[in-house]
């Protein structure tokens, strides 16, 4: 979503600072990044940057008196594994005993809020780059405190202590645990400054360290916040509008409150128009009761969005120039270039639901100047407020417990917060009795809040060389950000560049370069989905400049390596790594197979992949995928590794045959797991091998830059294996 | 509303409720076993799997009315079972899990594999497996792990 990588250009570097106005909107300013300010101050010349924030260890760190040390993690943890890898940054430099650690997700708090974007957040693939400094700082001074507290009691100086394990060892001999010292170490002042650790001298960063939280994924243990279970807690689901912003006409209750176990039913309002709630005692009467409304909707004046209309629109829209993106170089170029040596290329894409394994849901306990919330949030600032909004009382006022969320891929990330509203909305009627709120999978499926449809058209002109020599690009879609509270910071001259991303700002060289974007207003919301803008951006710009490749005759690494900007280092160096990787198996394909390569850079992270694909059953078959990634230092190769062995499966989900969300009349056709069909095992690589360039650059995320490779990536290959161009997904047939 | 008897994870449980309560919702909702995930509600992603008499069943659509009294496993019992145990620990040691929700369900559904097929292929992994989804898309670690605890199954090795 918001882009931090090292390509950005300064003025684009920025953050939101969010707080709670008196009228109870929200205040959402925009700060410039501190440690990318200097010399762009004087040219930006608008904002100040922020005093640096000072984070008290004790709100990060507990040492228990049985030596368990718990660490807070101020993230939600949802498969990407910051709830491991963050308490390896702190406790690496604490020198804490790793068996020993206990990892918690930190509550909405000030303190807990992103150091770069001032709110309490997931996304971007941020968690990592923005809190690397933070944690290791964080543990170098509770072991600075740890230490003046020994040295206190030995009558020495702390420069005569060292560390290990969780005990500090003294000049004589003495040592003392953690747990031991931690009661004095409270009372010492925490360092304002600390030296880090030298490569050579971290113990966990850089390992391959497992999750903290197998066993209990493993065994039934682990609570998600749909597990969730309080004293007389409720149970609610609420039938929404057949039509976003549809409104209850009228409705007739009887048979749902039939059903024993129905304690309420009434309406209620949604983000877009309303809905009704019903209140049980558990989940299946709730959901039989809903079965049984009979309502009588209104959805006069609201705009029936239909997919076959819209691209209709959306191909118009994209033969005419849109806002401008990119504009470098003649525009008129691409004329001049010889038809023969010019083509056009129209990519579609459709509406995709993130559809998180564990489906959406909320718990809220009003109790009239308080409230408590349960949830799995990627946006938990954001979330804390709406819940007060709703309930009439301030942020503060609200205790936020951020649960552990099965997937999330930007779904758990809504600036209208609209499932917290809707619970804190039921809660309220409810007053002191705890309430959950459970999306259904129709109702997630069905529910809006999808990745938005996309068109390209793209026009090249190909130079004697087989380079490209002019490129014409034109961009429609939905802007994921207006409306929103980053709309002011990343919505410039009629461009969100949540659309753009990965094509205006482009790594390869190619002159006379001309990218525009409409964003039509369409009444279906839309949202980031993992990866954002370059879930398509990628896709178009790594199927052309394969195609490229293959009509100049060129190998496809040597082509991109050609043609990509010499400072796109990180590219260059994971392309580097990916044909040495490869070379193996890519020289000795079986019959049938092809290979197909991509690369891409996002969230400042540079990934190369190649796969090995052939046809079965119609289908991509993916027997194999290499990836190389230049993430900057790697502090758990192990995580890494799996978020790109698996992200490039949920990559995947666009070129499944059945892997699009469609609208008819306003309505959404698919409502299960049976319509809108996510990858299986069989659809997956079989096997994945993941490389990373070795490196002692600032991390970047990994969270996100998987997506974007691999479905260019399978359509190159079968691109080879079939002759034809693969530019209208979902990948229907092959 | 009516009573009924089950046993799970080889424990008697009984409980009153509507019989077209499906065993999902019995499990999670009236016996407060929530290791068993409710997904999708249609048997279309397998987060719900238990054992049922043996075999591999999605207990979002099995009505409690027709359970009977076949034995229940669910998730937080199959490490009572050397082949449950052993698949769990694969599971940890292969560092498979992301988000983890579908993963019960995908360890039940291993775990009825091993049973049937002790040295399982990639295309016996593929049929077994293929009806749980993974949003996050750990199926390389799902696969190498139920090879992996195949082996150590095979050298009579569960911890």
């Amino acid at each position: 979503m918001i882009r931090t990588g090292k390509d950005q250009a300064l003025n684009r570097r920025g953050f939101l600072r969010v707080s709670f106005a008196a009228t109870g909107g929200l205040f959402v300013s925009l700060y410039l990044d501190p440690r990318s300010v200097e010399g762009a101050l004087a040219q930006e010349g608008n904002q100040a940057a922020p005093p640096a924030k000072v984070y008290p260890p004790d709100a990060f760190v507990n040492i228990r008196p049985d030596g368990k040390i718990v660490i807070e993690v101020n993230r939600l943890e949802f498969g990407q594994g910051v709830q491991t890898a963050l308490p390896m940054l702190l406790a690496d430099e604490m020198d804490a005993d790793w068996s020993n650690v206990i990892a918690n997700l930190a509550p909405a708090a000030d303190v807990y809020k992103d150091p770069l974007f001032g709110i309490q957040m997931v996304g971007g693939s941020g968690s990592i780059a923005h809190s690397f400094k933070q944690y290791r700082e964080l543990g170098a001074k509770t072991r600075a405190m740890l230490v003046a507290a020994a040295a206190d009691r030995w009558k020495t100086t702390p420069d005569q202590c060292r560390t290990e394990a969780s005990v500090v060892y003294g000049p004589g001999g003495q040592k003392a645990t953690y747990a031991e010292l931690a009661a004095e170490a409270a009372r010492k002042p925490a360092p304002s400054t600390v030296s880090l650790k030298t490569a050579d001298q971290l113990r966990l960063v850089g390992k391959k360290v497992k999750r903290l939280d197998s066993r209990a994924k493993c065994d039934g243990t682990l609570k998600f916040g749909l597990d969730l279970d309080l004293p007389g807690m409720k149970v609610a689901v609420v039938a929404r509008p057949p039509v976003f912003g549809g409104r209850v006409k009228s409705f007739d209750d009887k048979d749902a409150r039939s059903i024993e176990g129905v304690r309420d039913v009434f309406e209620i309002p949604l983000a877009k128009g309303t809905g009704v709630a019903i209140v049980a005692d558990k989940f299946w009467p709730a959901k039989q009761a809903r079965s049984r409304l009979k309502i009588a909707w209104d959805v006069t004046g609201v705009e029936p969005a239909d997919s076959a209309e819209l691209w209709t629109k959306y191909r118009q829209l994209g033969q005419t120039p849109g806002n401008v993106a990119a504009s470098n170089g003649d525009a008129t170029a691409l004329d001049k270039i010889a038809s023969a040596n010019r083509f056009v290329a129209e990519y579609e894409f459709p509406f995709l639901a993130h559809s998180p394994m564990e489906p959406l849901n909320t718990t809220v306990r009003f109790d009239g100047d308080r409230a408590e919330v349960w949830a799995g949030s990627q946006f938990q600032t954001f979330d804390q407020i709406a819940v007060a909004q709703v309930l009439g009382l301030k942020p503060e006022q609200v205790t936020f417990h951020t649960e552990m969320a099965g997937g999330g891929f930007g779904r758990r990330a809504v600036t209208d917060s609209h499932v917290q509203r809707e619970a804190a909305t039921i809660a309220k009627r409810l007053r002191g009795t705890p309430v959950k709120l459970v999306w259904s999978r129709e109702d997630d499926v069905q529910g809006g809040y999808y990745r938005p449809m996309h068109f390209h058209r793209v026009e090249v002109g190909v130079g004697a060389d087989g380079l490209p020599a002019a490129w014409r690009h034109v961009v429609v879609g939905q802007s994921l950000l207006a409306g929103t509270p980053f709309e002011a910071m990343l919505v410039k001259n009629g461009v969100d560049e949540t659309a753009v991303e990965g094509a205006a700002d482009t790594h390869y060289k190619i002159p006379n370069f001309h990218v525009s974007v409409h964003h039509p207003k369409v009444n279906v919301p839309v949202l980031w989905w993992r990866s954002v803008g370059h879930t398509h951006t990628a896709f178009v710009m790594e199927t052309m400049i394969d195609e490229l490749a293959r009509r100049a005759r060129m190998d496809p690494i040597a082509y991109r390596r050609k043609l990509l900007k010499p400072e796109a280092k990180k590219l260059l160096s994971t392309l580097d790594l990916l044909d040495r990787a490869s070379a193996g198996w890519r020289n000795r394909l079986p019959r049938g197979h092809a290979v197909g390569i991509s690369c891409h850079e996002s969230f400042g992270t540079g990934v190369a992949c190649a796969v090995d694909v052939s046809i079965e059953n119609k289908r991509p078959r993916i027997h194999r995928a290499t990836i190389a990634v230049d993430c900057g230092l790697a502090v758990n190769p192990l995580t890494i590794e799996s978020q790109f062995q698996a992200g490039v499966g949920f990559g995947l989900t666009q070129l499944m045959a059945k892997g699009a969300i469609t609208l008819k009349n306003g309505v959404v056709e698919q409502r299960n797991f049976d319509g809108y069909v996510p990858p299986y095992i069989v659809d997956a690589p079989v096997a994945v091998d993941v490389h990373i360039v070795p490196s002692t650059e600032a991390p970047t995320g990994c969270g996100e830059p998987p997506v974007p490779v691999i479905s260019p990536a399978v359509v190159n290959a079968l691109s080879q294996l079939t002759g034809k161009q693969y530019r209208t997904l979902p990948l229907v047939s092959v | 509303m009516a009573t009924f008897k089950l046993t799970i994870n080889g424990r008697r449980r009984e409980v009153t409720v509507d019989p077209s309560t499906p065993l999902l919702w019995v499990l999670r909702e009236d016996l407060k076993m929530t290791g068993t995930k409710f997904g999708c509600g249609i048997s279309a992603c397998g987060a719900c799997t238990v054992h049922v008499d043996g075999v591999a069943t999605r207990s979002c659509i099995v009505p409690i009315s027709h359970v009977g009294e076949r034995p229940i496993v669910t998730i937080e019992g199959v490490g009572q079972d050397p082949v449950g145990r052993a698949v769990q620990n694969a599971w940890v040691d292969t560092d498979v899990v992301q988000c983890g929700y579908c993963q019960s369900g995908q360890i039940m559904a291993a775990v009825a594999l091993l049973k049937s097929t002790p040295k399982p292929t990639d295309q016996n992994i593929d049929e077994s497996m293929g009806g749980n989804i993974c949003r996050c898309g750990t199926y390389p670690r799902i696969r190498q792990a139920i090879k992996d605890a195949a082996m150590q199954i095979a050298n009579g090795g569960t911890r």
